[in-house]
């Protein structure tokens, strides 16, 4: 059956007026309908990934996941389909696309953030479990997860990135402290996160040990293109709320302006046109490298079209929503005034790797140029400078 | 609709692509730019004996090979990537989509002629005419003929006819001579066509034809300026690669590294653009967005190249100059970036000031 024939077959069977949205979506997985390209039985029909555009054509205005399931759909989600047991698959999957779990991400440290492979967080294997101390930060959504991706140091004596292990974290075990950190748009999305003495169970490994890092890399690629590769349509996505205030405002528009608008409105449709066509070339399975540019081009974007928002609107611009501080209980930018996306489309050349590192990426993996002169390569991670 | 490339359209780059790089190297096209015959013909008779490619565009019934846009931009890809001097983009796209477009029985006999190769045509507008404001041509008509003086007109050289819009009509003439002017694309040198009382034939009886023709090769043109982009950056890799200063290749920096990693996603933006324009009916958006994008991307890829080169991108005897003279006229061809911008301002609702209220 085609998958369109598969989506209308699904609607005329489940009435989501007629069932709370956990129930439309636990259905939706059942279906093979939540992420085409998963295998059956994972929520999807191993179809090819384009195929998604017609599933989510067609059930749109249905409920769908929400702002606080993207690190589990775009991140966990494939990390487990490419390395987890058959077990795991089934325990993780439904509820994270369900959102009845709701997951965040343990990579970054005080001391570790371009450099993740330097990371300090230790796991020590004790009997069949593993007892993990450090500090994570900057972690998105820590204050309402269920479960965490965690990447940690299990072997110190060898090159950095040859000493990882990846586990699944529960986020309510003993031992995991979360504390809010105000970001410039003074609410806190993001925390610090204080592990001391966690006990995981082995079965909350991720792949083998001191495999950690290639785990990561599945992790890392599909961050990037969880945040830049979105479907939209033609003037959609970031450019909508700019072209809406454009149109509603005769009196704010300048020529300056208006030329500015129109090489941006042209730079977002040249950029939705290559993620689609990325998309097209990408088969059910993991991004390649090319994956890191779609996020640059859409942090540069983002940032550019929020700026020009807040300066076209002018009084208004001088203006800000609230600056209490306060929890977000999302990630949401669409939803939010002019003053937040400006600056919280700064964090998007900043997290899920730095535009800077992202360029790196695309010289060296898609280019094939030299690697910078690194010291860090074949020096156990213990005795590295920090 | 795919943005990607069919089997049959990477087949024909393939043989596009074996053919130039037999029969048109860097060292050739540099030969003939100071020469008094710009083109090639031997290489144009060779591309469209052996391949077909003059008539790509034209349907079957009338000698051609009824594919589709999207060959013709692979086709034109190719030929960016070599700045071969062959009238592909001025006769067999915008002359002969004009005449499709006409589909009067005078221009449906041109037709047939172009199909083969064995003769050629130019559309007697400048190159720099941009689709969204094409002006009268100053050419007169009395009883006569047709008389007046048309300047900057690319592909006039080889052209046995050329199509000419005067008096609100379209005419086929074959008399006429040709003045290359000196010009900044020495691969696709801009000349003065004069008719002198010139007997012709109607083609169209208004010039809509034109217009759409004009904007059809527009959006095809993006995809030359894709293949004169990437010639540009596959070279200025291979060289970063290679050569060496403070004991390492220069391609190890990360000032280099970096602007060869946004300028690589600036060329896949621009190929995305170009291929959505190639799609059999592109709207006017579609085809503006491609220019747009495009026009800026390729001049700013044949300059980095030229740059990264240092000294020896300043030499005559380097190609990289041929590219950024191809780069800079592509962009003035067929309406600038700031052409394109206007018609997108229309056409996505994206509106100018109001008269007397801006700022
Ligand atoms: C809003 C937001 C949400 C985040 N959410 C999460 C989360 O949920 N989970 C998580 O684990 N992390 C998260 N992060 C963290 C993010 O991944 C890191 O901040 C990021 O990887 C950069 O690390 P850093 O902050 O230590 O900066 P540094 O790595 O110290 O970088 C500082 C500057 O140096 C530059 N730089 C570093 N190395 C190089 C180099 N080799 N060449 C050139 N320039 C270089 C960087 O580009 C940057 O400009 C989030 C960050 C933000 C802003």
């Amino acid at each position: 059956m085609e998958v369109r024939d598969r989506v209308r077959a699904f609607l005329d069977e489940h009435d989501p007026s007629a069932m709370s949205r956990t129930e439309f979506l636990g259905a939706r997985f059942d279906a093979g309908l939540a992420w085409v390209h998963f295998p059956q039985g994972l929520g999807g029909l191993g179809a090819s990934r384009e195929q998604q555009g017609v599933v989510e054509q067609l059930l749109a205005g249905t409920p769908g996941p929400d702002g606080r399931q993207g690190i589990g759909l775009g991140m966990a989600a494939p990390t487990i389909l490419a390395f987890g047991t058959e077990e795991q698959k089934k325990r993780y999957l439904r509820p994270l696309w369900t959102g009845e779990e709701i997951w965040c991400q343990l990579f970054s440290e005080p001391g570790a953030g371009s450099d993740l492979a330097g990371l300090a967080t230790r796991a020590v294997r004790d009997g069949d479990d593993w007892i993990v101390d450090g500090q994570k930060v900057w972690t998105s959504g820590a204050h309402y997860a269920d479960w965490a991706i965690l990447v940690t140091r299990t072997d110190p004596d060898v090159p950095k990135h040859q000493g990882l292990t990846y586990f699944i974290c529960d986020m309510h075990a003993g031992g995991v402290e979360v504390r809010p950190l105000r970001q410039i748009t003074g609410e806190a999305e993001f925390n610090e996160v204080f592990l001391t003495g966690v006990r995981l169970g082995d079965e909350l490994r991720l792949g083998k040990v001191g495999e950690g890092w290639r785990v990561a890399q599945t992790t890392l690629m599909n961050e990037r293109v969880a945040i830049g590769g979105g479907r939209t349509e033609r003037g959609g996505g970031i450019i909508a709320p700019v072209l809406q205030t454009w149109r509603d405002h005769p009196e704010l528009r300048t020529h300056d302006l208006h030329r500015r608008l129109l090489s941006l409105w042209v730079e977002a449709e040249a950029t939705r046109l290559a993620g689609a066509r990325l998309r097209e070339q990408l088969t059910a399975g993991v991004p390649g490298p090319e994956g890191s540019a779609i996020k640059l081009a859409f942090s540069k974007l983002n940032q550019e079209l929020s700026g020009l928002e807040v300066e076209l609107r002018r009084e208004d611009g001088l203006t800000y929503g609230d600056w209490t501080f306060r929890r977000s209980d999302e990630v949401a930018m669409f939803s939010r005034d002019a003053g937040y996306r400006y600056l919280r489309a700064k964090g998007n050349s900043i997290e899920g790797g730095t535009s800077e590192i992202l360029r790196n990426i695309v010289s060296e993996r898609v280019l094939g140029l030299p690697q910078e002169q690194r010291a860090d390569k074949d020096v156990p991670w213990k005795d590295l400078p920090r | 609709m795919s943005l990607l490339y069919s089997d049959l359209q990477e087949e024909l780059r393939g043989s596009v692509r074996a053919l130039l790089a037999d029969r048109c190297p860097p060292s050739a096209v540099l030969a003939r730019v100071e020469t008094d015959t710009p083109y090639d013909l031997d290489l144009w008779r060779a591309l469209t004996t052996e391949i077909g490619v003059a008539g790509l565009l034209i349907p079957e019934s009338l000698g051609g090979a009824g594919a589709t846009p999207g060959e013709a931009a692979v086709v034109l890809e190719e030929l960016g990537r070599s700045c071969a001097p062959v009238p592909y983009l001025t006769s067999s796209v915008l002359a002969t989509t004009l005449l499709l477009r006409s589909g009067t029985p005078a221009a449906e006999k041109l037709l047939a002629d172009l199909a083969s190769g064995a003769s050629t045509a130019a559309v007697a507008v400048s190159l720099a005419t941009s689709p969204y404001d094409v002006k009268s041509s100053g050419v007169t008509v009395t009883a006569d003929g047709l008389t007046g003086t048309v300047t900057g007109v690319a592909g006039a050289e080889p052209a046995d006819v050329v199509l000419v819009p005067a008096d609100g009509k379209i005419h086929a003439v074959t008399d006429f001579t040709v003045h290359t002017q000196v010009s900044l694309d020495q691969t696709r040198p801009i000349a003065t066509i004069e008719l002198d009382s010139a007997r012709s034939t109607r083609i169209a009886p208004d010039t809509e034809p034109l217009t759409y023709a004009l904007s059809r090769t527009a959006a095809l043109l993006a995809s030359e300026q894709v293949g004169v982009a990437e010639w540009c950056f596959d070279t200025t890799l291979a060289y970063v690669k290679e050569r060496k200063q403070f004991a390492r290749p220069i391609g190890s920096y990360q000032a280099i590294k970096h602007r060869l990693a946004d300028l690589w996603l600036d060329i896949a933006k621009a190929r995305a653009t170009a291929r959505n324009a190639a799609e059999d009916d592109p709207d006017e958006i579609t085809i503006a967005v491609a220019q747009a994008w495009t026009s800026p991307v390729t001049v700013h890829a044949a300059e980095e190249c030229v740059q990264l080169h240092g000294g020896i991108g300043m030499t005559w005897e380097h190609p990289a100059h041929l590219y950024l003279k191809r780069a800079k006229a592509d962009s003035i061809a067929l309406g600038t970036q700031g052409d394109h911008q206007d018609t997108l301002a229309k056409a996505a609702n994206i509106p100018a000031t109001p008269h007397g209220t801006g700022h």
